[in-house]
């Protein structure tokens, strides 16, 4: 038992070696995380705050200044063109000169002045209508803002209902902090599917494999030397990207790091388990990356990352089941956001810990099946 | 003069000869390797039914618990209203502790609130709706928002026209949104999903397989054979090319018939882009495999400074100008941002010359620096 202990922790340090003594390797470990982790708190985000527009008013009156002048005040909306022809309205949005361009009848300010409705035309470039819509989003806020102080100053009653909300765990709603804390989950998971996948590989490619084979070694200490270094890395990736979100973007941590790093854990054994068994699969390091991207890329998907799990058709619903990473995302946010303990953990932590017992049963399997 | 073009002739018929022969030992090289054909085909059409069927932008029948307080006929006609909305999945309660511990488990998704004072202020002019989100998704929690805001709104419009007196307005805005009017976010998923798998093919496939003939130095024993930096070249990229090709007419196929997203400008230009990008593409995984002759290296790299960026930075799912100026600015170097302008417009908005010709001059431009710097790079190194 303490040989195979000992034995187990000669590999470990053998592949660590191996890891950080090539300084490449060692970068490629260490600075695309962090560099990622910047990218996506600051690109990954669906909230605009500019959006070029382009006017059309046939008013010309103060009511319509007025009007545009809360839209040119509002910080988000950017006027890029005064439009004087309505012809000239598709040439601007179909050569993506602007976003949106607003359109204001000619009798805007006597139908205010009369206390008629009146109306405002936004066309949005529905070419990303993601965007679009939420710039129209945007739009209907500032609207809603611009009428209660007309009201206001008309001396006319508000309307006796408004909708006042909240949102729990992130409380202005930044995009931000949804991405990061995942990140914790999805970068550790690309890197140790990597590692794994490739150490035992490059083994096979380079026949040390069957040397270790010829040694005390057993299958399972074999597994284990490879594992461990695996998981070591990734403790590590999961504490940059933590220190960033902490440090850097200053997102509040909610709950324990005991917690968390318990559950990392859990979620590492699986996604090491995942990358054993796809490197006993694979002949070659090439084979060994491809299929380890081929696995990433719907793991990542499907994982909640991008878009919720809730708005998926039933049958891939279903298929995230089987996804470490949509687990380690939900854990991460759990943990971080909501700052939930252990034992509220449950519904995550036992599907990990099957997902790990069966991958790393079955490449242990295979270990043994492959060498004879 | 006749000796000078005959013996021209049989030059460039041996060339063609060890070009064909190179891209006969790849295409096969590729065939036989079951990972090759992963990324180049199965991945493909992995991504594209679950571009087309599994991500949605568009949200649904939300779950959402309402907890009425108070049983006047006004809070049960809003109420109503979100039950009758097919935005919401509306699960009716009295309680508003129950509908916080089905928050708290995630069994819904958001909380809206009439108090048991609704109807005695709705009449003094000054009642509330409280809207509760759980906030973790954000965009997600925003959408959730915006339909309880029309919720509201449409039950204060009925309200106005059976007689009632609530103001809307008095501003009211029609909006319209061109290219895509109802607002299907797989209209551009479909053809942003074209861009990641061109990326894909040609600058990850290709990357990973020139850096392993660097790393096991089997691109040397090719330098001394008969065969030219060029024709090495050629024979690396054209079969690749080919799966690139393969990989585009798969996606136009589904983009086509499977989900129905409409096509208004012209295929040649389409093709011609697409052409183009994988030419960049293609540059780039050799300069790249060149540059670091390793495969592990090479596939962080490239997925760095190739995948992500398409995914990311390319307008495809995040607005550009919205970005921090430093991001904003390296976005003008990577060559998926101008793709990705081409195919949006190309399917979704027609022939605008103004949007196409501008991005197709850049990407050639890139294409042609890239390909020279690839020949370089690897001739370089032969000494």
């Amino acid at each position: 038992m303490v040989d195979a202990f000992f034995r187990v922790l000669a590999l470990t340090r053998k592949e660590l070696l191996q890891i950080f003594k090539d300084p490449r390797s060692r970068y490629s470990l260490l600075i695309p995380p962090i560099l990622q982790c910047l990218i996506y708190g600051y690109v990954a985000t669906y909230d605009l705050n500019d959006v070029p527009y382009a006017v059309l008013d046939q008013d010309h009156s103060a009511a319509s200044q007025k009007f545009l002048a809360a839209l040119d005040g509002s910080g988000v909306f950017r006027r890029v063109a005064n439009l004087n022809r309505s012809v000239d309205v598709k040439t601007t949005i179909n050569e993506r000169r602007a976003l949106l361009v607003v359109q204001i009848q000619p009798d805007f300010e006597r139908r205010l002045l009369s206390g008629r409705q009146a109306d405002v035309q936004v066309i949005a470039d529905g070419r990303n209508s993601n965007t679009a819509g939420t710039a129209m989003g945007y739009i209907g806020e500032i609207v809603e803002s611009f009428n209660a102080s007309w009201r206001k100053e008309q001396g006319e009653p508000n309307p006796p209902i408004r909708l006042t909300t909240r949102a729990w765990y992130n409380p202005n709603l930044e995009t931000r902090w949804h991405m990061i804390p995942a990140l914790i989950g999805t970068l550790t998971f690309i890197q140790t599917l990597l590692l794994t996948g490739l150490s035992v590989a490059r083994e096979r490619e380079q026949g040390t494999f069957d040397q270790l084979l010829v040694t005390p070694f057993r299958p399972v200490e074999i597994m284990a030397g490879k594992a461990l270094p695996a998981i070591f890395v990734g403790i590590v990736q999961a504490t940059m990207v933590l220190l960033v979100a902490q440090l850097w973007f200053r997102i509040p941590f909610a709950g324990s790091f005991i917690t968390l790093y318990a559950g990392l854990i859990v979620f590492l054994l699986a996604a090491v388990g995942m990358g054993l068994l796809l490197s006993s699969v694979a002949a070659t390091m090439q084979q060994a990356m491809l299929f380890s991207f081929l696995l990433m890329m719907p793991f990542a998907l499907l994982s909640g990352l991008t878009t919720p799990v809730s708005s998926m058709p039933m049958a891939l619903q279903y298929a995230t089941l089987i996804n470490p990473l949509r687990y380690a995302i939900d854990m991460a946010h759990r943990v971080y956001l909501e700052g939930v303990g252990l034992d509220l953990l449950f519904p995550q932590l036992w599907p990990l810990a099957i997902i790990a017992f069966v991958t790393l049963s079955g490449a242990s399997w295979m270990f043994r099946h492959r060498l004879t | 003069m006749m000796q000078v073009s005959a013996a021209q002739e049989r030059l460039l018929r041996a060339k063609l000869h060890r070009t064909g022969c190179l891209i006969r030992k790849e295409t096969r090289q590729i065939v036989r390797d079951p990972s090759s054909i992963a990324i180049g085909i199965v991945l493909p059409v992995i991504l594209i039914l679950l571009f087309g069927y599994g991500l949605s932008l568009d949200v649904t029948e939300v779950p959402v618990a309402v907890v009425v307080e108070d049983p006047s006929p006004a809070a049960t006609e809003l109420a109503a209203s979100f039950r009758l909305s097919h935005y919401f999945d509306a699960q009716m309660t009295t309680s508003m502790t129950l509908a916080q511990e089905r928050m708290l488990s995630r069994k819904v998704d958001g909380i809206v609130r009439i108090r048991p004072d609704f109807s005695r202020l709705l009449n003094l002019g000054n009642a509330e709706v409280q809207v509760l989100v759980h906030g973790v998704d954000a965009n997600y929690a925003r959408i959730i928002q915006g339909y309880a805001r029309s919720a509201v709104g449409q039950w204060a419009a009925r309200r106005a026209a059976e007689g009632f007196t609530l103001a809307t307005g008095p501003v009211v805005v029609q909006s319209r949104m061109w290219f895509n009017e109802a607002n299907e976010s797989r209209y551009f998923l479909v053809p942003g999903l074209i861009v990641l798998i061109m990326t894909l093919i040609g600058a990850l496939l290709t990357a990973l397989v020139m850096a392993r003939e660097w790393e096991r130095g089997t691109i040397e024993a090719l330098f001394v054979t008969p065969v030219r930096t060029d024709e090495i070249l050629l024979g690396k990229t054209i079969p690749y090319f080919i799966l690139g090709v393969i990989g585009l007419v798969l996606c136009l196929l589904a983009a086509k018939f499977l989900f129905y997203v409409p096509f208004r400008g012209s295929l040649t230009v389409l093709i011609a882009a697409s052409m183009l990008y994988l030419l960049v593409a293609l540059g780039i995984g050799l300069l790249i495999s060149s540059a670091f002759k390793s495969q592990f290296v090479a596939i962080q790299i490239t997925v760095l400074v190739t995948f992500l960026p398409a995914v990311m930075l390319s307008g495809f799912l995040f607005d550009l100008q919205s970005m921090p100026v430093l991001v904003r600015v390296i976005t003008y170097v990577l060559p998926a941002r101008y793709y990705v302008a081409l195919l949006q417009t190309i399917f979704l908005a027609g022939d605008i010359w103004a949007v196409i010709l501008p991005n197709m001059a850049v990407l050639a431009a890139m294409a042609a620096t890239l390909l020279v710097l690839s020949y370089r790079a690897t001739r370089k190194s032969l000494a």
